[in-house]
């Protein structure tokens, strides 16, 4: 018995190196998906965001037809890089539209005008209120929202070139 | 003098410039009037991780989703509800993940086990000790 325990405390130091180290190599991973994938959308109702799109509703996602719910701000920088791919989408027929986090009108104005304006409906959420119901933690995320309202897949970081197939296979998926 | 107090006034001008358009929420950095629901606030708040700065509480983290997490949090507590309800709704959309208050869960039950394992191991090498002493 004394001959093993003397072995104990190597045998911890051991397992916390190999713990350690394990920590150390392991890809880090610091996407926090929502908890609400699989979920109905939460309910909100937003101001328009925009001079020239109507106001959201999480009514007006539930239509019997999947679409796109892109979470934007005019202040991201990633959200203007990934604009010519959200009009890629809306050219392949997803019907798209956004919610503005943190923003005010003339600011997302003058971000559409620069970047082009993929979106139907654009809501505000200037206290992250209805960001935080959905389960997101930045901008840009894009939910894939299925025609009874509930979501079906979250993307999140901006879209490249390559994620579009991706995308509009979840948007046929969610049929 | 004049130039003094010119300069002195360029000083704080240069930071409102960097604002961003929108003031913060209304409860970001005001506390609620009443000390025992700040109190309460408070409490919730330092044990809810920031989203955006992930080894901060929103307590202490300067993120903007975290300012306007505080917000809600204040708001949601001047409107009665209980933090323990505000943490779970936390959960129900980010996972354990955004809370810093160690759960029930079957995963930590070692975390919890710990402390009465190792209090048990000291009494047992304790024992040992004091039998050899009385024998030596």
């Amino acid at each position: 018995m004394r001959r093993l325990l003397i072995w104990l405390p190597l045998a911890l130091f051991l397992g916390f190196i190999g713990l350690f180290a394990s920590g150390l190599f392991k890809p880090d991973d610091r996407v926090i998906h929502s908890r609400l994938v699989g979920q109905p959308l939460p309910a909100f109702s937003l101001p328009a965001a925009a001079s020239d799109r109507p106001a959201l509703t999480s009514a007006q996602l539930a239509t019997g037809k999947p679409r796109l719910l892109n979470i934007f701000a005019s202040w991201c920088v990633p959200c203007a890089a990934e604009a010519p791919q959200l009009e890629a989408l809306r050219q392949a027929g997803a019907q798209i539209d956004a919610i503005a986090i943190r923003d005010a009108r003339p600011d997302v104005d003058a971000f559409l005008k620069r970047n082009g304006n993929p979106y139907a409906r654009i809501g505000l959420d200037a206290r992250s209120a209805v960001q935080m119901a959905l389960g997101s933690s930045g901008v840009p995320e894009t939910f894939v929202i299925d025609g009874r309202g509930r979501i079906a897949h979250q993307h999140i970081g901006d879209i490249r070139a390559d994620d579009v197939p991706m995308i509009l296979q979840k948007l046929k998926d969610a049929q | 003098m004049r130039l003094i107090v010119a300069l002195m006034l360029a000083l704080f001008v240069t930071p409102l410039g960097a604002q961003t358009a929108l003031p913060p929420a209304p409860y970001a950095d005001r506390q609620i009037a009443d000390p025992a629901l700040e109190r309460k606030a408070k409490a919730l708040m330092e044990t809810i991780r920031c989203l955006t700065c992930q080894s901060q509480s929103i307590a202490d983290s300067g993120a903007s989703m975290a300012g306007d997490m505080r917000s809600q949090i204040r708001e949601r507590i001047m409107a009665g509800e209980q933090p323990e309800a505000i943490r779970d709704w936390l959960i129900a959309r980010y996972g354990d993940w955004v809370s810093y208050e160690p759960t029930a869960a079957p995963i930590l039950w070692p975390l919890w086990a710990a402390p009465v394992l190792l209090l048990g191991l000291g009494l047992l090498l304790l024992r040992g000790r004091i039998k050899r002493r009385k024998r030596a």
